[in-house]
């Protein structure tokens, strides 16, 4: 069977124990999240989970229906990946060292990183894009030395006027 | 009016029609039992020994009737012993609202006594749940309970409220009317146009309905649709009672323990139209050749769950059907009616194949005799109440039921003592007799609560199928297990007639049929609690339509 990546936008109730309930779901029916990330909307009352999972079609399925009869979920919708800005946002720490220092300085630059905290022995790299250039970038700095790293895991919006719910809605 | 959470409470259960509440007082809910007493005149609560025993009285209470049984406990180990019987009512959709005290909200995450995140536990085994912890919220939140309780595909929903949520005191307006639920969901005109060309052009078409069909009433409609497309009809456990036993086209339970015609009717089939049911893996439905298969369903996410549907409809299934109906043709499938009587003559030939294997055991009776003996004198309107094992399927094999709603029993969650509370949640809700089957086993589990049968006076017949042994997994040991009987032979020297007399109700042993009959006349005669314990053979097995016999 042919598994890919599916990445669903879930409106959900800004209430306490919602992400509990969300990913308690994908625990106890056995799918596997990817990535996960939760934040704010423009309207209070709601927030904004992103989830990244692997499957097939029925997978995916069965998990927008299951996450449908959740209470405090109001939208689920699969964002179609051709249609949609998928961004991830890296912190990477590294080694600095006069010697590595320019190598370092110019992949931030073609990257379009950005070095965000500089001291004699460490520097911090920022980075946003899409998994595959955050994927491709941390490949670029191992040989300089990771002391620590921390992705967000990705957040996704259509393109475009679609939106994930109706005014009506929130 | 400025009235207490704990009012609060009492006033929307009122408000919301439940006039009976089940349940156990603690140091967490003591304001709330404080108002219970305060207006007993207004709301009945029935004390049950143990909380276990209340879920499943509310559970049984709502199966009997279709309203939202309410049950109430205290924090820590109230609220956890309620888990068993809420996570019963979710497997089986039954609306149950389980309210719960918690600890004040400034002791919450600090361990302290009898605490327990029971909103954490329940998730999983609830439709949804709550906590109150701001008074402002505690009225509209228990009718969103309710409200969520009863919509689309029921099932149970827990309400926590801290201490002083119940202590603070807040504004509350009595609304008119109990919460409606959400409208329903009705099936889309378009698919009921390919189902009715699915039936129209089948020949041997199958019914297989569940237990949607008994909480969407929608019996009338099912037996319509069987007449007029001249269908056979197999129900799973939680449809039986949907149509009468004897109903000519009904081929009884399906599964892996029902009848041998309706399962291999099943096979058969070159359409089935699945009807309020989700395919459990009990249901025997599997195999590499499936027939088509019309799927109609209130639960979209039951719908290519576990079975993949040629047409899956979400909707309503009272309307559904009666949607459906007039686009039907009237069909006639002779051959088809001809091979399902073949089937039902084989099915008649194994059972009586098994029963002259079986012969008279001296001192034992045959479980079909002493349901044949009680069903004899029980009414068509009390209710039958199983506990879970090998009593539980020769009843559902066997008890000729005749109305929606009479048929209780734990199909989905399978839960062993579920039938005391059971019973005396749907007596006390109709007012009617209750029967409970049940096994030495299962009556272990919950004969506590027959404390709570004499005190409400419950009109309740216990019929024990006494086999001395733990007789369904036991079956799996003698089958599958080379007879390695671990754990299942019972060594207890229990008389359960003198549990019954010692808790205050009657009691009565049987070894053959005349002594059942005498003893089953004087407890449908008894306007009280009576139990009878019937000798059974320990190696009475229930028959399965997947082999010849045992």
């Amino acid at each position: 069977m042919e598994y890919k990546q599916y990445v669903i936008g879930v409106i959900v109730s800004n209430v306490s124990g919602v992400l509990s309930r969300v990913s308690g779901m994908f625990t106890r029916r056995g799918f596997n999240i990817d990535c996960l990330t939760v934040g704010e909307t423009e309207s209070a009352g709601f927030s904004r989970i992103t989830v990244a999972f692997r499957g097939d079609n029925d997978i995916r399925d069965k998990i927008l229906k299951q996450l449908e009869k959740l209470h405090d979920v109001k939208e689920v919708e699969v964002l179609d990946p051709n249609d949609t800005v998928i961004r991830e946002l890296l912190l990477i720490k590294v080694h600095n060292s006069p010697a590595t220092r320019q190598d370092i300085m110019t992949a931030v630059e073609i990257f379009r990183s950005k070095i965000v905290d500089y001291s004699p022995s460490a520097l911090i790299c920022e980075l946003t894009g899409e998994t595959s250039k955050i994927d491709a970038f941390i490949e670029l700095m191992k040989p300089y030395g990771i002391m620590e790293m921390c992705r967000t895991g990705i957040v996704a919006i259509e393109r475009g006027d679609n939106c994930l719910k109706t005014m009506k809605q929130l | 009016m400025r009235i207490t959470g704990a009012k609060i409470v009492v006033e929307t259960l009122i408000e919301q029609g439940c006039e009976t509440v089940f349940g156990f007082p603690g140091g967490q809910v003591i304001d709330l039992f404080d108002e219970l007493y305060l207006s007993s005149d207004r709301i009945h609560h029935i004390l049950t020994a143990h909380e276990q025993g209340a879920a499943h009285a509310a559970d049984g209470f709502a199966r009997a009737t279709g309203k939202v049984g309410v049950c109430i406990a205290t924090s820590g180990p109230g609220a956890t012993n309620l888990v068993t019987g809420i996570a019963t009512a979710y497997l089986d959709s039954v609306p149950v609202v389980a309210i719960t005290g918690n600890v004040p909200c400034s002791l919450i995450g600090r361990d302290s006594f009898q605490e327990v995140d029971i909103l954490g536990v329940t998730m999983p085994v609830t439709k949804h749940n709550f906590i109150v912890k701001d008074i402002r919220e505690l009225a509209d939140t228990l009718r969103s309970a309710f409200k969520i309780a009863k919509s689309g595909r029921p099932g149970p929903v827990l309400v926590d409220i801290p201490k002083d949520v119940q202590t603070a005191e807040w504004d509350f307006e009595p609304r008119p009317d109990p919460v409606r639920p959400y409208p329903l969901t009705f099936a889309s005109e378009n698919k009921l146009r390919r189902a009715a060309e699915l039936i129209n052009a089948a020949e041997k078409p199958y019914i297989y309905f569940g237990g949607g069909i008994v909480s969407g009433k929608a019996s009338k409609e099912l037996l319509a649709l069987a007449d007029k497309i001249d269908a056979p009809l197999g129900s799973s456990l939680m449809g039986l009672s949907a149509v009468p036993y004897d109903c000519p086209r009904f081929l009884g339970m399906n599964g892996k323990h029902g009848h041998y015609a309706s399962f291999a009717a099943l096979t058969e089939a070159d359409l089935v139209i699945a009807l309020g049911v989700r395919f459990s893996d009990r249901s025997a439905f599997e195999g590499d050749s499936l027939p088509k298969i019309i799927h109609i369903d209130i639960d979209n996410a039951e719908l290519d769950k576990n079975v993949p549907a040629d047409l899956a409809i979400e909707g309503d299934i009272k309307d559904s059907l009666y949607r459906l109906i007039p686009m039907l043709g009237e069909h006639e499938h002779p051959e088809w009616s001809a091979r399902i009587e073949e089937l039902r003559n084989e099915e008649r030939r194994r059972y009586d194949l098994a029963d002259s294997r079986r012969g008279d055991i001296a001192g034992k009776l045959a479980p079909h005799d002493i349901i044949g003996v009680v069903s004899s004198l029980a009414s068509e309107d009390d209710i039958i109440v199983t506990d879970v094992g090998q009593h539980q399927m020769w009843t559902a094999q066997m008890y000729p039921l005749r109305k929606p709603r009479t048929f209780l029993t734990s199909g989905g969650l399978g839960t062993m003592g579920y039938g005391m509370g059971a019973a005396i949640g749907a007596s006390a809700a109709t007012g009617r007799r209750a029967v409970l089957f049940t096994g030495d086993g299962s009556f272990g589990m919950s004969l506590n609560e027959l404390a709570t049968a004499v005190s409400q006076k419950t009109p309740l017949v216990v019929v024990i199928m006494n086999n001395g042994v733990l007789g369904m997994v036991r079956q799996l040991q003698t089958r599958f297990y080379d007879k390695h009987y671990s754990a299942t032979t019972l060594a207890r020297q229990t008389d359960f007639v003198k549990v019954a007399e010692a808790f205050g109700a009657k009691g009565g042993r049987a070894a053959n049929a005349d002594e059942l009959r005498a003893l089953a006349e004087e407890a449908f005669a008894y306007d009280g609690t009576f139990v009878i314990d019937c000798a059974v053979d320990c190696d009475e097995a229930v028959q399965s339509p997947l082999r010849e016999t045992d």
